[in-house]
């Protein structure tokens, strides 16, 4: 049991798992920089620097999987995806289904996600659900170090390839490096709860496709998920002065994605609000709201999101985000 | 191009990009904030010779091309402050600058500007004869697929385009060296493309180059490549923990060498040689760092100030007076209704 931040917490799963297993590499743009503690502790023959080449060093890493290595790939920022997109959507994701279920593909994707520190529309965006649309990834999104280090231990034991985003808001690794810079005057609002923690040892493992349900309640179901869950939990303050009563729901993986978990909230409140950092239209609150409706539910339902691409003053960029303010007032519209 | 005109132009893309480091200093930029500081001579050289019609693609290091290009500097410093009246309405900031009217944009992701650059060429062949496109990026970029595809298409299409490769040493904080095989030169001249090799900190030898790689492009002769080495004087970006780790080792990079300290010692994992390894090549990177600084001996001020200052120290006196008053005028209209500017 220890407290943690979360980027620490998920850099000593990795080296746990890398000290107990050699096939376990770790390859991306500037690592020992990043990781200065894994590069040092285990060499540049296994936590390799890599040239500014998405398309090659995340294709390298799916034919490193396919052959017997298990790496654990970063790119940085997940915008950046964008470059190696081909080795994503063509190859990573297919190598299990061409094989007919024979050859997997055992790779974590390691990528730094979502806004909030004023960096703009190339390199503040959360991208899951376009991810996750694609078959044959799992996407897994903690808003905790307890469960960022759970799920990157899920994430590197997992025999197919596994998106792990870790959003920056909540990392002070990179807040530091992308947002502050040493400026001691300038303000980001961090999610304590989610920036450091408790982290059990043993740790429990988070198994791909469980939410949790953060906060009980009976009038609305608010899915959420990395720093929406935190906004979600503040949110319920307010309203919960204003008589409703609210159930919070962190996803944790959005694919897979616990539907029995939403199902059954959803059921039971039948109101439904989903906060997500990610684009708003034709991703996740879309896919939960099919959720429901498959399920036979007939909720009320609104959602949260990101509407457009993100703008660089900060002040706007807070508006863009899926804040307290709008959380509030969109549960307010569905319980009113 | 006469030495004190190239110099008038270094200087003022100088003064204009330690304005938005104040800025940045003081809190009111967000964001990456990434100087071209040490390019001064490649930006004052290439954008000399640039007219109406032609077109720029940049990266992330762009806003000494475009104060060169005659880009408003108030309109960027509120940009890069994310104000409604900024360049690009506060919705782009400093590392996204765009303006249609001078035909420029930069990007954010590293190489981008190989395919735009193409783009801009082919537009120009087809609709601006005559006119070329330029593609400012660095030697990391010149890893990524996307921009020596670019080469290719370029010569495959002739197309009126001059890639300029910034080479400073430095793929973010990794020696480029240590992640390229080959040279990037060889690389370009594979590609087809006419290649030249210059000192990036000198003027006068980049304005030698882009005559030629201009006077090919406007005659329809096809792209050219033009390799210009300089440095890095600011690090990656502003804040770089590189840097500070390098230049303040105890008071700013404790945390850094703490983890790694703490990592070397930790049971399981590497070698002794791959751990002392490890520690060396840091150690190496740290010292690149220190050794290109601002005032230092790779600033291309500094050199060109050395050539200039025995004949022409009164005309380099009055330039620098003219740009910092210039850039000290758009800093007070960009920041006349900033409550918090220290001036």
């Amino acid at each position: 049991m220890a407290r943690m931040k979360l980027d620490e917490a998920v850099d000593d799963v990795i080296a746990q798992a890398m000290a107990a297993d050699e096939r376990i590499v770790v390859i991306g743009e500037d690592v020992h920089m990043l990781r200065p503690g894994l590069y040092t502790q285990f060499g540049a023959s296994r936590v390799l620097p890599a040239p500014i080449s998405e398309a090659a060093f995340v294709g390298a890493a799916v034919g490193a999987a396919m052959a017997g290595l298990r790496p654990v790939v970063e790119v940085m920022m997940v915008d950046f995806i964008a470059v190696a997109m081909d080795s994503v959507l063509n190859h990573m994701a297919k190598v299990e289904g061409f094989s007919g279920g024979t050859w997997t593909c055992p790779l974590v994707v390691r990528a730094a996600c979502g806004a909030g520190y004023g960096d703009g529309g190339q390199h503040g965006q959360s991208l899951w659900g376009m991810l996750a649309g694609i078959p044959g990834l799992s996407v897994v999104v903690p808003s905790t170090p307890a469960d960022a280090a759970g799920l990157m231990r899920t994430a590197i034991e997992h025999d197919g390839p596994v998106f792990f985003m870790e959003p920056k808001l909540l990392t002070e690794g990179w807040l530091e490096f992308l947002g502050r810079g040493g400026r001691e005057m300038l303000e980001f609002d961090v999610p304590k709860a989610g920036a450091e923690g408790v982290v059990p040892d043993p740790l429990p493992a988070v198994p791909l496709g469980q939410a949790v349900v953060r906060r009980t309640g009976r009038d609305l179901t608010i899915l959420s998920l990395a720093v929406g869950v935190h906004r979600a939990l503040e949110a319920c303050a307010e309203l919960t002065a204003s008589g409703i009563s609210c159930e919070v729901i962190d996803l944790r993986s959005v694919r897979p994605l616990d539907t029995a978990c939403v199902v059954q909230s959803v059921r039971k409140t039948g109101r439904m609000l989903v906060v997500d950092e990610d684009y708003t239209h034709f991703g996740l609150s879309g896919e939960l709201a099919a959720t429901a409706l498959e399920a036979g539910l007939r909720p009320a339902y609104g959602r949260v999101g990101v509407d457009d691409t993100l703008p660089f003053a900060r002040d706007r960029e807070a508006q863009a985000l899926p804040n307290v303010e709008r959380i509030v007032a969109a549960a307010k519209a569905l319980c009113g | 191009m006469k030495q004190l005109e190239l110099y008038a132009r270094m200087a003022k893309a100088r003064a204009f990009e330690l304005a938005l480091a104040d800025l940045w200093t003081q809190g009111l930029i967000s964001g990456e904030m990434h100087l071209g500081t040490g390019e001064e001579a490649i930006a004052a050289a290439i954008t000399a010779r640039m007219r109406a019609g032609d077109a720029v693609a940049l990266d992330h290091r762009c806003t000494s091309v475009l104060v060169l290009l005659g880009v408003d500097m108030a309109a960027m410093l509120k940009e890069s402050m994310g104000h409604s009246d900024g360049l690009c309405r506060g919705q782009a900031g400093h590392m996204h600058l765009m303006s249609q009217r001078h035909l420029a944009a930069a990007s954010g992701i590293v190489g981008a500007a190989g395919p735009t650059g193409a783009g801009f060429g082919l537009a120009a062949k087809l609709l601006r004869r005559g006119s070329v496109a330029v593609a400012f990026f660095g030697d990391g970029a010149a890893n990524q697929g996307m921009l020596l595809e670019s080469l290719n298409l370029a010569t495959a299409w002739s197309l009126p385009v001059i890639f300029v490769c910034k080479d400073n040493g430095w793929a973010i904080t990794t020696n480029t060296a240590s992640v390229t095989g080959g040279d990037l030169a060889a690389r370009a001249r594979g590609f087809g493309l006419v290649v030249q090799d210059v000192d990036g900190l000198d003027g006068s030898s980049v304005d030698a180059a882009a005559a030629r790689a201009f006077r090919r492009a406007r005659r329809g002769q096809g792209p050219s490549f033009i390799q210009a080495r300089c440095s890095r004087l600011d690090g990656h970006f502003l804040g770089d923990p590189m840097v500070k780790t390098a230049r303040q080792p105890m008071k700013q990079g404790a945390e850094v060498l703490r983890k790694i300290m703490a990592a070397a010692l930790k049971s399981g994992g590497g070698s002794l040689t791959d751990r002392a390894s490890s520690l060396l090549s840091m150690t190496r990177l740290l010292v690149k760092v220190r050794d290109n600084r601002r005032g230092g001996r790779n600033d291309p001020l500094v050199r060109a100030r050395r050539v200039l200052r025995r004949r022409h120290g009164t005309e380099v006196s009055e330039i620098e007076e003219t740009v910092r008053n210039e850039v000290r005028d758009a800093l007070s209209l960009a920041c006349k209704d900033v409550s918090q500017w220290r001036g």
